[in-house]
């Protein structure tokens, strides 16, 4: 019976010393994972922060006004004036009527019938 | 346990035949049995103690052995803990109010020298000469060789630079990792960013300090670890500074001005969308300290303090408005020339006997105002000055704004109230001036001109009525449409506000007669103002009629226009538009 026990017990710690050995093993493999993803992070966010910076760059307002006025001919962008802005209402909306009948054929609409 | 009895018959028995006293024995067994009591108590105590003091010399073996083990290891990351450790910037970067970048960090490399571990620094010279032009190989040698155990050959290199340098291949040429400031926009808001150099510099690291603008003022804040790298915001907006500075630059040489500064300031909370001073700098590329006032680092729109004439007329006028001492329609005395003392009042142009007040700040006119502050008298125009911003630093988050003390007169008499009311005797920083307008135009509440957004806000002490407010906008909105500022006017924009032309104080004493300060001091638009802004121009002269102009109305008016007409689509001012003509017939077919 005693020998049994012994039997057992050896074995008992022969299987814990293993599971410790394996979880210390899984430990520091996990432990240098997340060292190489914390390395990877901050090389991303280095990287990150150099095209931001590059993107500033790249947009500075100097630099976007010499394009446009260097791709005037094929862009046309001029600064905002105060002539661009318009009302809602001055934009003609096909009258309400109109959507509603089923009209095969074109129609004449009043831009100023159904103005709000 | 068998316990001794105390008085044994036996022994009783014994003692009484001997005729002894039989409570001799009793006594001494009673004695017999302390002593054993109190030998047992006393192996107890000593045992507790002895536990006692193992316990504690266990617990100090644990504190000092875990202090030694903390003194003498390298200290290192927590590197199993679970929790994302950020890799910040040292140094926060600095944002626009819709968040574009106004200044960030860069890593780059420094590159030193160890000379004793150089193999052959005749070779290294050649080679760092040939990578970086502006060393100098002789001087190189001669460091190289000398007893020096290290030196810094470059504070900042870039990639290709290092690539080159590690080609070279001398192990005594070495690179420390630096943290480097980068504005990508340039020269754009240099005055408000100041710069950033290298503080305290060791091979593995180096501090960025701010040397000027909101980088010094704001330092500890952006370098402090608690905030975890979070972006300081600005009031600032990117496109309307480089609309204001790129208009301001272009007005700047057409009216052959030397310097030249805007100021646009939300007039409800105080909040600065831009602030620019011409000539400006590149922060990345910060000029050393020199030439005072004429410095490109010299901040015209903060610390520039100046007599800004006229355009302080709108002040005496609200104020004895405010007091109930005139309407806009009384009739002022302009008989010219007014004289106090020795000293002579005059206007640009003869105005006749009496003007109404509205029409002493339309045609502006130096008599009337001094007329109007005669009435205020000195005490209370102080206090309104005071109350507006006008006598202290203006609290703005750069460094230089502690230097935007105005100049007061010394002595502030009568005749100082008198020329104050016109704008001479007081200079201000264009700030100032765009602060007290600020006032005038959100209903007469105080606000502190700010860079950071949502500081500031409406319910500052009031310092004039709403009505007072309101005339004083109608009168400035008659100087655009029948004034001296026609220039001013913006289709769309009612624009409303004051130009202000002053000589330029010699310093040999007494005005120069060809040197001027042009201001315009506007708001709009002006029935319901939504942002104050103040173009100031110093020394512009306008040569295209047959003799050179150096008024306000035909230097700084057009150029504040043309900002207005610019910025305000920016900054999203509704324009009132006549509705154009509608387009009459549309043909459409449903399918």
């Amino acid at each position: 019976m005693r020998g049994v026990i012994y039997v057992l017990t050896t074995l008992a710690v022969i299987g814990l010393a293993f599971w410790a050995y394996h979880e210390n093993y899984k430990t520091q493999l996990a432990i240098k994972q997340s060292e190489t993803l914390q390395r990877q992070i901050g090389q991303a966010r280095a990287r990150l922060a150099v095209l931001r910076g590059e993107w500033a760059y790249l947009n500075r307002p100097d630099r976007l006004r010499e394009l446009a006025e260097l791709n005037y001919d094929r862009l046309g962008l001029l600064p905002l004036a105060p002539e661009q802005f318009g009302k809602v209402d001055q934009v003609p909306y096909p009258s309400q009527k109109a959507l509603r009948l089923p009209v095969g054929q074109p129609v004449d609409v009043m831009a100023t019938e159904d103005r709000p | 346990m068998i316990r001794t009895p105390l008085r044994p018959l036996a022994r009783i028995l014994d003692a009484r035949r001997k005729g002894e006293n039989p409570d001799a024995i009793e006594r001494e067994n009673m004695h017999r049995r302390h002593e054993e009591m109190r030998g047992r108590a006393r192996v107890q105590a000593e045992g507790r103690l002895l536990i006692l003091g193992a316990t504690f010399l266990m617990v100090f073996v644990l504190v000092g052995g875990r202090m030694a083990l903390i003194a003498g290891s390298e200290p290192s990351e927590p590197r199993a803990s679970a929790a994302g450790a950020s890799i910040r910037a040292q140094r926060a970067d600095i944002l626009d109010r819709r968040g574009r970048i106004l200044a960030t960090n860069m890593e780059t490399y420094s590159l030193y020298a160890q000379p004793p571990q150089m193999i052959d620094p005749g070779h290294a010279a050649d080679r760092l000469a040939a990578i970086f032009p502006d060393l100098e190989r002789e001087a190189l040698i001669e460091k190289f060789t000398g007893k020096r155990k290290f030196l810094w050959i470059k504070r900042k290199i870039s990639p290709e630079q290092r690539q080159a340098v590690h080609d070279i291949g001398d192990p005594g040429l070495l690179f420390g990792p630096r943290e480097m400031r980068l504005y990508p926009n340039g020269a754009l808001a240099s005055h408000v960013l100041g710069g950033a150099r290298f503080g305290r510099e060791g091979v593995h690291a180096a501090e960025v300090v701010g040397v000027a603008g909101v980088e010094k003022k704001l330092d500890s804040m952006m370098r402090d670890p608690a905030r975890g790298g979070e972006p300081v915001r600005l009031s600032l907006d990117l496109t309307v500074q480089a609309a204001v500075e790129r208009v301001l630059a272009g007005g700047m040489t057409l009216m052959n001005a030397k310097g030249a500064s805007a100021v646009v300031m939300d007039v409800q909370t105080g909040e600065l969308v831009s602030i620019a001073s011409l000539p400006d700098f590149d922060p990345n590329d910060r000029p050393g300290v020199s030439g005072g006032a004429d410095s490109p680092l010299f901040n015209r729109a903060v610390q520039g303090v100046y007599e800004l004439g006229s355009t302080f007329k709108i002040f005496a006028v609200a104020q004895a408005m405010d007091l109930g001492l005139i309407t806009p329609e009384s009739m002022i005395d302009t008989k010219g020339p007014l004289k106090w003392g020795k000293f002579l009042i005059r206007d640009f142009h003869d105005y006749g006997a009496e003007m109404t007040t509205s029409e002493v700040i339309v045609k502006s006119s130096n008599i009337g105002a001094a007329r109007i502050a005669q009435q205020i008298g000195v005490e209370r125009q102080q206090a309104f000055l005071r109350d507006l911003g006008l006598l202290d630093p203006v609290p703005l988050e750069i460094i230089e704004a502690g230097g935007s003390q105005p100049l007061l007169p010394h002595r502030w008499s009568e005749l100082s109230a008198m020329t104050i009311s016109y704008g001479h005797g007081l200079s201000v920083s264009p700030l100032h001036l765009a602060t007290a307008y600020s006032i005038i135009a959100n209903g007469g509440r105080q606000v502190r001109p700010t860079l950071l957004p949502h500081q500031g806000g409406p319910g500052g002490k009031r310092v004039m009525s709403r009505e007072t407010s309101a005339a004083a906008r109608r009168m400035l909105r008659r100087v655009v449409t029948d004034g001296t500022a026609s220039f001013g006017e913006v289709s769309g924009y009612a624009v409303g506000g004051k130009t202000g032309t002053a000589d330029k104080p010699d310093p040999q004493g007494g005005y120069y007669e060809d040197k001027t300060i042009t201001t315009f001091a506007s708001m709009f638009p002006a029935d319901k103002p939504q942002y104050v802004l103040v173009v100031m121009l110093d020394e512009p002269v306008e040569t295209t009629g047959p003799e050179p102009r150096r008024t306000a109305g035909w230097t700084a008016v057009p150029v504040a226009a043309e900002i207005i007409r610019r910025i305000a689509p920016l900054l999203g001012v509704r324009p009132e538009i006549e509705p154009a003509p509608l387009a009459d017939i549309t043909l459409t077919s449903s399918n």
